[in-house]
């Protein structure tokens, strides 16, 4: 098992690692998107960063909310609100799987210790006319990440290819620090005579009344209406040549159409034309943001066309 | 003088499921681009491991053959316009032709080529054409939407012939010798010499780079392993070869799990085990589930693996506290409670809901016990009832392929009776050809109710499979009807029309493996709308016993005869006081006799009975042939004659229409 003692890095230690690893190896440290998203990928920096022919590197911590698998706090490795490290290099780079093992060196795991296996696993989101091949990185059988290549988004081939990495950051930070329920993870360590704080006394609280909220108080008129409204204003940016903001009303379509599941108000047959809307906003913005920039990139990178 | 050729193709992890076509496909492209130069090699061998395809082709000729071809031209008389053709087609010019005997002759000297030179443009061509399932781009390169395509990044080519390097190149990869390691049990460069030291080079590095040596070191080191903490291994040839092409240094490690998850089903565990995580299980010596799984490590841990079987461990006993979870909540809930909930799951939007298939396949349930010997029909409805609720349990939620299983689970549970939990664990039976078939009668009732209900309703919207679309799996409904009837005896009238005739065609591609000819099964169905399997089954297998006989034949032979004559001819009837010749009297009492026992045969469904009648045709036929002109000058001869025939072969159709039986 891996290391429980102090030596092992606290959650936010091992966060603090990855930053300064991806930071020497040439990437942006972003911060996290300042709206509600399902995963890293729904960030600017991904989605639409991954069409054109520029290059782009970054990396940041995105807190990811899954409305549906909120358990009150109950379940010690399911969460309705978590965090997710991710990186995208474009072009992806030559020796991405080595950079990215040297990453899983920097935050304590040892490859001679711990068996880590590419395990084919492609991703696709039809939500963002978006597919990559890849691989889940196991550690000792544990999906530790979400390793892609990725092929297509919002619809256009990726011309460069993007390589992604997604690190669920709980659940790799519970195998490092050997515990079994993710409230018990040390958020930091005891410092200067301040005592550790737990990830349980950040969030624990926070799962409970998130998850009361959304599976039984959200209003469910109003986000049915912030839907509409979302999906609107999309288009309306969209008529307005302001791609990124058409994109933001996208994810905001996505995050409500996520709570009225959780909600279950959704049936069965409406959540196929539910989520073909989200897929519309989603890759007209993308659709969007190339038509607004691909003159400019073609001039720049001769040769390169959508 | 030849060479050996090694060729290493080195990747980011191939998915193991792709290697075994990968090596036939790498060894036939190879085998092709020799070919097309003139090349035969000698043995060729092909290895994978997750990160590298490579090939071994033993004895290749160091350049090909020069070739020396003459080609026959026009005559040296002929007009210039034959003689431009034939210089168009060779190529040459009219001086270097050769005038033999007034013939010109294109005399073509092809010199060798270095079979380094071929190989050297065959490995981009292969590279370029390799039919991966799915390819993908990568780097700065795929700018451009024409660069190289490959499974994931391709990373480096080893081409050696002879131990001297194949110079070629593709998307910026160089051909050289040097190749790396295992991924964390070596690093730096490895210089290869040629064929002979790369295995062992690479074994040096902690690679094996023969998939079959790593398969044998799984499914032995498995069994070894289970055997040594007292198990028995659950054999899985699909888990060895998946595991053998996820690693290049295998490492089987037993661990063991909390034996309180033994409560959940083992057919669970099982699954959660082999699907999730590519484990093996094992059983004790009673032949139960053991609390033990067995993992495929990628390393030799300097701990000897203690860390990687405790993080295993843990994996899987989150997900079986999952599966718990699931097993314990589904519970909860009756089977008739989840019943209700299919009404939100269309089944086809044209045959509306899934609670409404599940309506239509009790009625049919409960109707076919009357033909079902010792089926209840209230538990054969109440089976049907609830034999698809399983579909929204948490259980089959996240396993479908335990549809059906957790049923019947649930069902026993519930304390439903035995013969109803069974045949709702059982109803999708027979799946595919070598599954069983029930002999339940309530698991009868419902398996076929369920599959017939499927067939005559897609068939009454008319979405009938074509060609090879068969979207909603009919074929295999079909056949799953087939031999719920023929394997149970059971005697119903199947169907009509279209869909009569697709079990017809059902029928004969199941019968041909058990050496039934479909000729004969054709020949039976000809001769009425049977649409009682069994019966036609027995008629069949009776006709192709008597086809066998020399009767049979002979029978056979004589109804041809008649039927191509009654083919060309047209006749009334009898004729009135006619006085038939010795031959023609003795078919006649012959045909009474005969049709009379064929249909008293076929009235007890004693088929062999009727064959036989039949059979004491054979000699008044053949005496009737051999003594009349059946196209006698005589009007009423001819009549008589005719009629006689028509008699003959009406008789023979009662049994089947012997125009379909070939030969």
């Amino acid at each position: 098992m891996a290391d429980n003692t102090q030596t092992s890095p606290s959650f936010q230690d091992m966060i603090l690692r990855l930053h300064a690893y991806w930071s020497a190896h040439g990437c942006l440290i972003l911060q996290p998107y300042d709206m509600r998203v399902g995963a890293g990928t729904f960030h600017t920096a991904t989605t639409l960063r991954a069409l054109g022919p520029e290059s782009w590197n970054a990396a940041y911590v995105q807190p990811s909310r899954r409305p549906t698998d909120g358990r009150y706090g109950e379940n010690p490795n399911r969460l309705q609100h978590y965090y997710q490290y991710q990186v995208i290099m474009k072009p992806s780079p030559a020796h991405f799987q080595e950079l990215y093992l040297g990453s899983l060196f920097a935050i304590g795991i040892d490859p001679l210790l711990h068996d880590i296996r590419f395990v084919e696993d492609d991703w696709e989101s039809p939500t963002l006319g978006a597919w990559g091949l890849g691989w889940e990185v196991w550690c000792d059988g544990m999906e530790v990440s979400q390793f892609t290549y990725f092929q297509q988004m919002g619809g256009f081939d990726c011309k460069p290819v993007a390589g992604e990495l997604t690190y669920g950051l709980e659940r790799l930070a519970m195998y490092i620090q050997g515990v079994d329920n993710v409230y018990d993870l040390r958020f930091n360590d005891a410092v200067e005579g301040k005592g550790g704080v737990s990830y349980g006394d950040v969030f624990l609280e926070n799962e409970r009344q998130m998850s009361k909220w959304n599976f039984e108080v959200a209003d469910t008129d109003t986000l049915f209406e912030g839907f509409r409204r979302a999906e609107a204003e999309c288009a309306r940016a969209i008529d307005a040549k302001v791609p990124i903001a058409a994109y933001e009303q996208a994810i905001e379509a996505s995050h409500l159409f996520n709570l009225l599941q959780a909600r279950g108000v959704i049936s069965v047959q409406e959540r196929a034309s539910y989520m073909a809307r989200v897929r519309d906003c989603a890759r007209g913005s993308c659709e969007a943001y190339m038509a607004r920039y691909q003159d400019e990139w073609a001039a720049k990178f001769p040769g390169w066309s959508a | 003088m030849t060479a050996d050729f090694l060729l290493e193709l080195r990747s980011e992890e191939i998915p193991a499921r792709m290697q075994a076509g990968a090596r036939a496909d790498l060894e036939r492209l190879l085998r092709k681009e020799l070919a097309s130069a003139g090349i035969t090699p000698g043995t060729i061998t092909v290895w994978s491991t997750p990160r590298r395809l490579t090939l071994v082709a033993r004895d290749l000729p160091l350049a090909t053959a020069a070739v020396h071809e003459e080609l026959k031209g026009p005559r040296t008389s002929a007009p210039a316009q034959a003689l431009d053709g034939f210089l168009r087609k060779t190529g040459l010019t009219a001086e270097q032709l050769t005038d033999r005997d007034g013939v010109w002759f294109a005399v073509l000297e092809k010199p060798g080529r270095a079979t380094a030179d071929v190989l050297a443009e065959a490995i981009p061509a292969i590279i370029r054409a390799f039919p991966w399932p799915k390819s993908q781009r990568w780097g700065a390169d795929s700018r451009a939407s024409d660069s190289l395509r490959w499974v994931r990044p391709l990373s480096g080519i080893i081409a050696l012939l002879g131990g001297e390097v194949v110079p070629c190149e593709i998307g910026g990869i160089v051909s050289g010798r040097e190749t790396i390691g295992h991924r964390f049990h070596h690093s730096g460069a490895i210089t290869i010499a040629g064929v002979e030291d790369y295995a062992p080079k690479l074994r040096a590095a902690h690679v094996i780079v023969d998939h079959a040596e790593r398969e044998a070191i799984v499914r032995d080191g498995a069994a070894r392993t289970a055997a040594t903490a007292g198990l028995v291994l659950v054999e899985d040839e699909g888990l060895v070869i998946e595991n053998a092409g996820l690693t290049e240094w295998p490492v089987p490690l037993l661990g063991r799990f909390d034996a309180e998850f033994l409560s959940v089903p083992p057919e669970v565990i099982q699954l959660t085990a082999r699907v999730n995580q590519k484990y093996f299980i094992c059983r004790d010596a009673a032949g139960a589930l053991a609390n033990a799984f067995i993992c495929t490590a990628n390393i030799e841990a300097h701990d000897g693996g203690a860390a990687i079987i405790d993080g295993n461990r843990k994996v899987l006993a989150a997900r079986l506290s999952d599966a718990r979870f699931f097993w314990e909540q589904d519970q909860k809930t009756p089977l008739a409670e989840q019943a209700k909930k299919l009404a939100r799951i269309t089944f086809h939007e044209k045959l509306g809901s899934l609670a409404d298939k599940v309506a239509r396949v009790a009625d049919l349930a409960e109707a076919l016990c009357a033909h079902i010997p010792g089926a209840d029909p209230a538990q054969a409805r109440l089976a049907a009832e609830l034999c698809k609720a399983d579909l929204v349990t948490e259980m089959v939620g996240e396993f479908p392929e335990l549809q059906g299983l957790m049923g019947g689970y649930y069902a026993r549970v519930e304390g439903l009776p035995a013969a109803v939990a069974d045949a709702i664990r059982d109803h999708y039976k027979p799946v595919g050809q070598g599954d069983d078939v029930s002999v339940a009668p309530v698991t009868v009732a419902v398996a076929l109710a369920d599959k017939l209900d499927t067939l005559r309703s897609f068939f009454a919207i008319d979405e009938k499979p074509t060609g090879s679309k068969d979207p909603f799996a009919l074929r295999r409904a079909a056949l799953g009807v087939i031999r719920l009837i023929t394997d149970n005896g059971l005697r119903f009238g199947l169907a009509q029309g279209d869909l009569l005739a697709f079990f017809a065609d059902r029928l004969k591609v199941q019968q041909r493996e058990a050496g039934v000819r479909h000729d004969l099964i054709d020949a039976v169905f000809a001769g009425g709308d049977e649409d009682d399997l069994v019966r036609l089954l027995a008629r069949v297998h009776a006709l192709q016993a008597f086809v066998g006989t020399d009767d049979g034949t002979n029978l056979l032979a004589g109804y041809k005869r008649a039927a191509n004559i009654l083919k060309k001819e047209s006749w009334d009837s009898f004729p009135q006081d006619y006085a038939p010749e010795p031959a023609e009297a003795a078919l006649a009492d012959a045909l009474a006799m005969a049709i009379g026992g064929v249909d008293a045969g076929i009235a007890a469904e004693d088929f062999t009975a009727a064959m036989a009648a039949l059979a004491a045709l054979r000699a008044p036929i053949d005496a009737f042939f051999e003594a009349v002109t059946v196209n006698d000058a005589d009007a009423n001869k001819r009549a008589n004659r005719l009629a006689l025939l028509d008699l003959f072969r009406a008789a023979v159709h009662k049994v089947a229409d012997f125009s379909r039986i070939e030969g």
